[in-house]
């Protein structure tokens, strides 16, 4: 009989595609930073790899059912947490999103993601229907409603977003109703423009200028634009590593972090791109056949809950780099430069581990 | 339980199946929109990466000096600063805007002008907002080259006149070039450019001007300059070297002071302008930097008109100098016998009017009439010989048409005939009017320049010069109309007599010993008699004196017009006799730099007029 947890049943190819894009993220960090007073970035940017693994490790030997039994308290420890960061949280760029912890800061709302995605793996898994009645979903939407309300409150809008596909894949997963769906998009569509009156004029400024960026090609487009540039100027072999103006002379806004993807694209070009993509594509749907092969629902729920954060990670910060969204400060995972981030998707692909290797459990 | 168990063990397959199929759907999606842009739009994204990385900054290219014709500087150029502004990011203009006012000592009012006044031009274009920085702006730009992005320096060279305003209004002056001008110049000059805008900087701006060069930097996404590309070096504009001897221009500007008029200096043989002079005149250091709206209004206003050049644009009465022009068509037409004589009782009546002379003469040939500037035998004279005549051989001396002299602006005089009258009067031509044009009054207007040459193509057998200010000027062919040597010595002889004979009407104030020098005086009425009786006072004449050395063939040749100076032989007569002793004096030995010392230096002056009898021309300073 195959012992459970052993080397073997870790999902290495996973791994492999998750150091690859690290691979690709350091070496791009490296190249926007080397020549500014932020050189040497990348070297941290190491460090937080590394300790992401080990966290990592340490997750995927704890059951993910223990951790699940554990979710009302993960859920008010996060709430508080939320709170507490609100009262008395440092201030970066405007916005309050880190707890002094061990020594330095931590983004709170990275924690949050990762409960929030246990708190729904186990809300999900109880439902035992196949369709999702109409009194689950709002059971779920009040769940991640908290934590969304508070996160919008820092401010961080991106960050609250992401709370969102947690509960739309969730739902789907669990038997969503077409209805059901269609209601929901017809009440979005009503919410919207009522959304927007509630967004901060920063937020607003954002939207608006991602619908027309031409208004404002040196406010708030700046950014949009000069990520086009970049991206666009790189054309099919990019212009080498180290050699993007664009990058170099720092016309791409937090080209190590956010916009890591245009600095890459200028670069490395549509070849380095397309491999880049790639690698997100394998990724994702290396997570999709593992939730396929989950023992039981819990673990699928886990597994997609992770897959659907890292998608619409993916999808807003690539669609934002090349104008297609707009600026939502969503960093792009396991490339972009940060260590409350780095360490979040490390975690979340532990838990991964931790239902990969109870596969076979009965 | 069993059903729970099964229920907890059962995934959606199908619907995970979905999610894949998403997955795959976005990537593709976000795939394409990289294609988009890095294939398909990949040019323009690529030029505006080059736009963004790469600014050109011109380097300006010094304009040529001009040199008198001893190759000494009349005018070069200094180095100087402009500050420029940087206006593609409006945002952080207007950011900046309270801290450069600041820095530069400006008001922020003053910058917001400067800055609304160029709306209209395209926003890549920077603007000029000092234009010329004092050493605490450069300090001030310099410390701040990282923080405030929108400013930048830019190296120009600016005009200097190291002998004021000597020959201000034939260098004329330079500017910012007109849109009008930027049109017509088939792309050669771009806005922004300094060209000569009058005088011999317009005339020769081509050649002066060089052509600007270009340094193309890489800058960072503030605007801070961190590598350079290519440099493409100006072209310096060419020297002129100009016909002007600035120890005669200096004598003759020093000797006009404060004077109201004109004189021209020419080389009898070449047409070389020697010196040239027109006051009041107008500083050209003004126009070096900008020339301020309230200091251009005043100039342009100025009833005196500062910025007309009077040796070529002055068209006024010769008055006796004209009798030059008319005894030289007497005896070459002859149409009156040479030796026609008249009795002068100081008036003469002419159908049914009286015209005076200035007093009794008594018995008058030709050559007392040039001596003495016997007006009544000169309208006999006119009266013989007809408009017709008086026309023919005025506008062959060259009066009445431009002498296309380098110089922008030269006005053509006016010459009356019959033709002259119906074409602007519509009414037949008035004998009386001979009369009056008989002594140079009247309808007929000459320029100081046209007169130097008249007298010059007179006592030198009708040969008219080309004059001109830029030395070796090939090319330049002298025209001629033939003169016969009699008529030439007895007019010659007329004009000798004016300065050194008893009776002469410059009563021998402006002798010159050893010298043969000769001229004409004239004393022009600005006004009517009827105007000024009806104005009940007199104005005072514009005195006139054309002065000639030797009397034929001569090296030099100076018109001197002293407005509302009274009597040419007291008002103009003396400026000429010192800037042709002058000229003699160069040419005696060598110059022990008596000449080349500053302008409107006393000593100098008292040694070329230590034989004046009276100082009429006592400088001021």
């Amino acid at each position: 009989m195959h012992k459970s947890g052993s080397i073997q049943d870790y999902d290495w190819w996973l791994l492999a595609i998750a150091f690859a894009i690290c691979g690709v993220g350091t070496l791009e960090i490296w190249s926007a930073t080397h020549a500014s007073y932020l050189a040497g970035m990348h070297k941290h940017q190491i460090e937080w790899i590394g300790l992401g693994v080990v966290l990592m490790l340490l997750l995927s030997r704890l059951d993910y059912h223990l951790i699940m039994d554990q979710a009302p308290v993960l859920y008010l420890i996060s709430i508080i947490a939320l709170i507490s960061v609100l009262a008395m949280g440092h201030s970066r760029f405007g916005a309050k999103r880190w707890l002094p912890i061990l020594g330095g800061l931590l983004q709170v709302s990275e924690l949050v993601k990762l409960i929030i995605i246990v708190v729904m793996a186990r809300f999900f898994s109880e439902v035992r229907s196949d369709q999702l009645g109409l009194g689950d979903l709002l059971k779920a939407a009040a769940i991640v409603g908290l934590p969304i309300a508070l996160i919008m409150k820092q401010p961080d809008l991106g960050t609250a977003l992401v709370l969102l596909p947690l509960v739309a894949v969730g739902a789907f997963l669990a038997g969503l109703q077409w209805k059901h769906a269609l209601a929901i998009l017809a009440l979005a569509a009503v919410m919207v423009p009522v959304g927007y009156h509630f967004l901060k004029p920063y937020q607003k400024e954002r939207v608006t200028t991602f619908l027309r960026p031409e208004d404002d090609p040196r406010g708030a487009g700046y950014q949009i634009l000069q990520s086009k540039i970049a991206v666009g100027s790189g054309g099919f072999w990019g212009k080498g590593l180290g050699h993007g103006s664009q990058n170099q002379l720092g016309f791409v806004p937090v080209r190590y972090s956010d916009f890591i993807l245009a600095a890459l694209a200028e670069e490395l070009g549509f070849a380095g791109v397309f491999v880049a993509l790639l690698l997100y594509m394998f990724l994702l749907l290396r997570l999709v056949q593992n939730a396929q092969r989950a023992n039981d629902r819990a673990g699928m729920f886990l597994v997609m809950g992770v897959a659907a954060v890292l998608g619409f990670h993916v999808l807003v910060n690539v669609a934002m780099v090349i104008g297609m969204m707009p600026v939502t400060g969503i960093p792009l995972p396991l490339m972009s430069y940060g260590g409350s981030a780095t360490l979040f998707v490390f975690l979340a692909i532990g838990l991964v581990m931790n239902v990969r290797i109870r596969r076979f459990v009965n | 339980m069993a059903i729970s168990l099964q229920n907890e063990k059962r995934l959606p397959q199908g619907r995970l199946a979905v999610v894949s199929y998403v997955i795959v759907g976005m990537v593709a999606l976000l795939l394409f929109g990289f294609w988009k842009l890095q294939i398909v739009d990949s040019e323009r994204y690529a030029q505006m990466a080059e736009r963004n990385r790469v600014r050109s900054i011109p380097i300006i290219a010094p304009r040529g000096s001009m040199l008198d014709r001893e190759g000494r500087v009349l005018v070069d150029n200094y180095p100087s600063f402009s500050v420029l502004l940087l206006r593609d990011d409006p945002a952080l203009v207007e950011k900046f805007l309270p801290q450069i006012a600041d820095g530069l000592g400006m008001t922020s009012d003053e910058l917001k002008q400067q800055i609304d006044a160029s709306k209209g031009m395209p926003k890549f274009q920077p603007i000029v907002i000092k234009p010329e920085a004092s050493p605490s702006d450069i300090a001030f730009i310099e410390s701040h080259r990282s923080d405030i992005p929108v400013l930048e320096m830019l190296m120009v060279h600016r005009r200097r006149y190291p002998h004021g305003d000597l020959l201000a209004s034939g260098i004329g002056y330079v500017g910012e070039v007109s849109a009008e001008q930027v049109e017509a110049s088939d792309s050669k000059l771009k806005p922004g450019d300094t060209v000569g805008k009058t005088g011999l900087e317009r005339e020769y701006n081509e050649t002066l001007m060089g052509i600007d060069g270009m340094r193309r930097v890489i800058v960072n996404s503030v605007g801070k300059e961190v590598g350079r590309l290519e440099q493409q070096d100006a072209i310096p504009g060419k020297p002129i070297q100009l016909t002007i001897d600035y120890d005669l221009q200096a004598i003759a500007e020093a000797d006009f002071a404060n004077k109201e008029g004109a004189l021209v200096a020419m080389d009898g043989r070449t047409g070389e302008i020697l010196a040239m002079v027109s006051r009041p005149t107008f500083d050209p250091k003004d126009f070096a930097v900008r020339i301020p709206n309230a200091e251009w209004a005043a100039l342009n206003s100025d009833p005196e008109t500062p910025l007309i050049n009077r040796a070529i644009q002055a068209q006024l009465a010769p008055g006796s100098v004209f009798k030059i022009v008319m005894a030289t068509a007497m005896l070459e037409s002859k149409a009156i016998p040479a030796n026609y004589s008249v009795y002068c009782p100081g008036f003469a009546n002419f159908y049914g009017r009286t015209f005076h002379c200035d007093h009794p003469h008594g018995s008058v040939d030709l050559h007392k009439g040039i001596v003495a500037s016997c007006d009544v035998f000169f309208y006999n004279v006119g009266k013989l010989l007809g408009i017709d005549l008086i026309d023919k051989y005025s506008t062959g001396l060259g009066l009445g048409r431009r002498t296309g002299i380098d110089l922008p602006g030269e006005e053509p005089g006016l010459v009356p005939s019959e033709d002259w009258v119906q074409r602007v009067y519509h009414h037949k031509w008035y004998p009386g009017s001979t009369i009056s044009v008989s002594i140079g009054q009247g309808a007929v207007m000459v320029t100081p320049i046209q007169l130097a040459r008249m007298i010059d193509a007179v006592a030198s057998g009708g040969t008219l010069v080309q004059p001109h200010l830029l030395k070796n000027d090939t090319g330049l062919k002298p025209t001629y109309f033939p003169i016969s040597d009699d008529t030439v010595q007895q007019v010659t002889d007329g004009m000798w007599g004016v300065v050194n004979e008893p009776d002469g009407t410059t009563s021998g104030l402006v002798k010159l010993e050893n010298i043969d020098f000769s001229g004409k005086t004239g004393t022009a009425q600005v006004e009517g008699f009827d105007l000024q009786r009806k104005l009940g006072k007199k104005l005072k004449e514009n005195g006139w004196f054309v002065g000639l050395a030797p009397r034929r063939n001569p090296e030099i040749v100076v018109a001197a017009l002293v407005q509302r100076g009274g009597w040419g032989s007291t008002s103009a007569a003396p400026i000429v006799r010192d800037v042709v002793k002058a000229y003699y004096d160069k040419k005696a030995g060598p110059i022990d730099r008596q000449y080349t010392t500053k302008a409107a230096q006393p000593e100098v002056l008292s040694i070329s007029k230590k034989d004046a009898a009276v100082a009429v021309t006592q400088p001021e300073r």
